[in-house]
């Protein structure tokens, strides 16, 4: 019985968070009641982990890899202080400061890439060191200096636009949860149906046999930070929209959390196993605890225990499912 | 027609005076190499006498410091793997090059994926998946190693010698005109290593030679046609399964015996 249970999670990486998820919404439904289960509600759980969820999309990639990135929160802030300063303070069209934010993390991340391949670090070494420097940037750039909501409102409410709100039936989705909804879908595709994905997966596995068998890794790794990079910029048009305004301060946490997601959606932190339907999961499954741990009354505090505590059932699972 | 008709001596793989060095440690001194088409070439020595650093150079995974490598006939130098490979010469390594969460057919393909035709394959790069399964599937019967029914299984959920048998697929499946095995059977339980040398064997019958590198005297003599003795970073000898035993090979590769008592030595 176990056996076969061992042996189906272990082909079904995906069922044993998608378990979790649900055994989580039917807790908090007999706990927290109708108030937990409302879609309002629910929408909101999806508003809430809409960051989380997209750095959560670029974590996966790198981790799959075998590696990690530790400046997915920076790139987010750096590449938001540049749209908010060049829409705002130097009065640039909006289109032409989204672009160039965007242009800003496909930078941050090719560094990242770049400097993993070449000078053959571990991105851990590599991204933490990034980590400082990205953040440096933006209290340079930003001059330590919020941007308020009503400014970007006036001068460039594109920036915002991922904070619109759409009604359907009771729910409130933001445009910012759809996009991330359609990022997991695109990077889904990617990593399941092309040879690119398939690259991914044989790097993080065994970089020397996905090298022997022509994978050029070097070449995959380099892409793989690089689209980390602007997925994370696509982040820091959403943490607009959702926040308003755009601080220097903001998504200070976004880097530990966006690994919590991902290993909670059970991609194993050595490479080459996981996905990004786990990370999605992984995600709502932080969003749920949180938001149903509130409703039910949990101070804060302990919303972080439990949060905690999950992280370590789900790599001690891991671990489990991946002896064969 | 193969060139083999007419000078039945032609190489299709050869070496000569293969020199290479680590530091003060030299590993090939002044090593000759000959691969004939269509025949399964045992390679034997002791460890340290230069065996895996041949095989790294014909393989292209290092560059020799002198002498010269020609293949079908004309000069080559191969700057890594992949160099050889595009050749035509396939390596399967002791440490089975594959990747244990893809699937067979995946793994099969990795590095020469095909993409779905139409517009999903040029714009969304959409892999032929069923096609490339479709592919393995029968690549694999044509080679008698169709023992696992499900393509989409993971290779990790693989025995040690079915993932060997994927590995030599790889090699065997895509036209490769030399295949170098570096101690296939090394790391397989006994019913699993004679079923990759009947693969040896199914391979060189279709027409693909092969370089065995192997430590087990016994299935090098099963299923060797000559046997290339390798002793201090040279060629000592190379003799027949038929004509020498065993014996006389472990004594060659120790040096018990010199090359020149080795009578009736493969020509």
């Amino acid at each position: 019985m176990l056996q076969r249970l061992h042996h189906y999670l272990h082909r079904h990486p995906t069922a044993a968070p998608g378990i979790v998820l649900a055994l989580a919404v039917m807790v908090f439904g007999l706990l927290a009641g109708n108030r937990f289960l409302q879609p309002f509600n629910l929408s909101l759980v999806l508003q809430q982990v809409t960051i989380i969820g997209m750095l959560g999309v670029a974590q996966t990639l790198i981790i799959l890899t075998a590696g990690i990135d530790l400046s997915v929160g920076a790139i987010m802030v750096l590449s938001s202080v540049v749209m908010g300063r060049l829409a705002v303070d130097f009065g640039w069209p909006p289109v032409i400061s989204l672009i160039l934010g965007l242009l800003v993390g496909v930078a941050c991340g090719l560094a990242n890439g770049v400097i993993v391949t070449r000078l053959r670090l571990p991105p851990f070494i590599v991204t933490l060191g990034t980590w400082n420097v990205f953040l440096a940037l933006n209290l340079w750039y930003s001059r330590s200096q919020t941007i308020r909501a009503q400014d970007i409102e006036g001068a460039a409410s594109l920036l915002q636009w991922t904070g619109r709100t759409i009604q359907v039936v009771g729910a409130r989705f933001t445009v910012g949860s759809v996009l991330m909804v359609l990022l997991f879908g695109v990077v889904w595709y990617a990593l399941t149906w092309t040879a690119w994905g398939k690259h991914v997966y044989a790097t993080g596995d065994d970089r020397n046999a996905a090298e022997l068998c022509g994978v050029r890794t070097d070449r995959v790794l380099v892409s793989v930070y690089t689209v980390a990079g602007l997925i994370c910029a696509f982040a820091a048009w959403a943490l607009i929209g959702r926040i308003g305004s755009v601080s220097p301060q903001a998504g200070l946490t976004a880097n530990l959390d966006s690994i919590t997601a991902v290993v909670i959606g059970g991609t194993s932190l050595f490479g080459g196993r996981g996905s990004v339907v786990g990370t999605l999961v992984g995600a709502l499954i932080v969003g749920i605890l949180r938001n149903g741990l509130a409703l039910s009354g949990v101070e804060l505090l302990w919303q972080e225990f439990a949060v905690g505590l999950l992280i370590i059932v789900a790599v001690a699972l891991d671990q489990w499912i991946r002896r064969v | 027609m193969s060139p083999a008709r007419n000078s039945p001596h032609l190489a299709i793989l050869d070496a000569r005076g293969l020199v290479k060095r680590f530091g003060r440690v030299t590993a090939l001194d002044g090593a000759d190499f000959e691969l004939r088409p269509g025949e399964v070439l045992g390679v034997i020595g002791d460890n340290g006498a230069g065996k895996s650093t041949l095989i790294k150079v014909l393989s292209g995974a290092l560059a020799p410091d002198a002498g010269d490598v020609r293949f079908n006939g004309k000069p080559v130098s191969f700057r890594n793997p992949l160099d050889a490979r595009s050749a035509g010469i396939e390596t399967v390594y002791q440490d089975l090059a594959v990747s244990p969460s893809l699937d067979i057919a995946e793994n099969l393909f990795l590095g020469r994926e095909r993409r779905a035709p139409g517009i999903m394959g040029t714009v969304f790069r959409r892999l032929d998946r069923e096609g490339m399964h479709r592919e393995a599937r029968k690549r694999m019967s044509e080679l008698g190693i169709l023992t696992v029914t499900d393509f989409y299984q993971t290779v990790e959920t693989l025995s040690g010698g079915q993932r060997q048998a994927v590995a030599v697929a790889r090699a065997a499946v895509f036209g490769s005109r030399v295949i170098i095995m570096d101690e296939p059977t090394a790391a397989l339980g006994v019913n699993e290593a004679a079923r990759v040398l009947d693969l040896i064997r199914t391979v060189r019958d279709r027409g693909t030679p092969i370089v065995l590198v192997s430590h087990n005297m016994p299935h090098v003599w099963e299923v060797a046609d000559r046997i290339h003795v390798h002793r201090l970073g040279k060629r000592a000898a190379v003799i027949r399964p038929s004509t020498h035993s065993m014996t006389d090979g472990v004594a060659l590769m120790t040096g018990a015996m010199a090359p020149g008592d080795a009578d009736g030595a493969a020509d």
